[in-house]
């Protein structure tokens, strides 16, 4: 009987090729963001008001991960950018080996932003870098104002927190102000904004922040 | 959520690590797990127990030690615990906190034969 001293992370396979991803986009000069959300936050539709109000200016490309249906990239198609669907088939998360392979299907050179729309979900998806620049959550007001203290981990590993369907903040009960403190303490670094994608209000800040944090 | 695809990188080093040292039977798997790793270690023993069967670490005990989350103040050094939200440390009151530890997913050692 031997004890055999391992030290070894159990993610490390996906760490490694995620370390790679980072180095591939830094030399080509790419900004990649991991966009993550529960389902239904607007994740999509972030995107699509992002990606008409950059109107070009930024080379833009984004790959989708879904569970299924290709419905996200036809939406963002529309908007005039590349996009490649990821299906998972059920996986909760998207990991390094999903982003290298949907890379084939997309023109790199000359890429200004990557945008990864990863599965809905709160939890799964924080565990698995991708070689992203930075993490940017979106939270809707619909989903309550405890989230952040109840999914701590992605609150506190995001750069970017957008604070959805602000609109709707008439007929709920969302204390706006509490998702703030909360976010606050967890990541007193992150950047917030409070937007709609119905009414466009705040999306012109965040996409003259996006725009500046690119090119910076 | 993922514990099966934990589970079998888990498993994917232990065999890696048995074989480099010309072990045929792995007994005891030994890992540290982040109290904020999100991963729970009840469904990580059953997803190992059911992939481990016909491998030489067919016989293997998974051993999981949970790590405490723990945040240590920017300002005046002190080491405070993290398991809830602080909004500040405790002693100086400094709102820059650290974490030292919770995130932590590895495997330690094993024990093999």
């Amino acid at each position: 009987m031997a004890e055999i001293e391992v030290g070894r992370n159990i993610l490390e396979a996906n760490q490694t090729l995620a370390e790679a991803l980072r180095k591939r986009f830094a030399a080509q000069g790419i900004k990649v963001l991991n966009l993550i959300s529960s389902p239904g936050a607007g994740k999509t539709s972030v995107l699509e008001q992002t990606l008409r109000r950059l109107g070009g200016r930024l080379r833009c490309a984004v790959i989708e991960g879904d569970i299924q249906t290709d419905e996200d990239a036809q939406r963002v198609a529309a908007c005039g950018v590349p996009a490649v669907q990821i299906q998972t088939q059920g996986a909760c998360h998207l990991d390094g080996p999903m982003i290298g392979e949907a890379l084939d299907a997309l023109e790199l050179e000359g890429l200004e932003l990557l945008i990864i729309e990863n599965v809905g979900n709160l939890v799964c998806p924080v565990d698995f870098d991708l070689g992203e620049d930075m993490k940017v959550a979106v939270l809707s007001v619909t989903e309550g104002d405890d989230k952040p203290s109840k999914y701590p981990a992605l609150f506190r590993a995001a750069g970017v927190l957008l604070v959805n369907k602000i609109d709707l903040l008439p007929y709920i009960d969302c204390d706006l102000e509490r998702i703030h403190a909360t976010c606050r303490t967890l990541n007193p670094q992150q950047k917030v904004f409070d937007i709609s994608c119905r009414t466009g209000e705040g999306l012109g800040d965040w996409v003259a922040w996006l725009e500046s944090w690119v090119r910076g | 959520m993922h514990e099966l695809s934990i589970a079998q990188s888990l498993l994917g080093i232990v065999l890696q690590e048995a074989g480099r040292h010309g072990a045929n039977r792995v007994t005891k798997v030994a890992v540290k797990i982040g109290a904020l790793a999100s991963v729970v270690p009840s469904s990580l023993t059953f997803s190992f127990d059911l992939i481990k069967e016909g491998t030489p670490a067919a016989d293997a005990v998974l051993e999981i030690e949970r790590v405490p989350a723990m945040g240590i103040c920017r300002a005046c050094g002190v080491r405070m615990d993290m398991s809830g939200l602080v909004e500040a440390c405790p002693d100086c009151g400094s709102k820059e906190i650290e974490l030292s530890s919770g995130q932590e997913l590895y495997v330690d050692h094993i024990e093999a034969e």
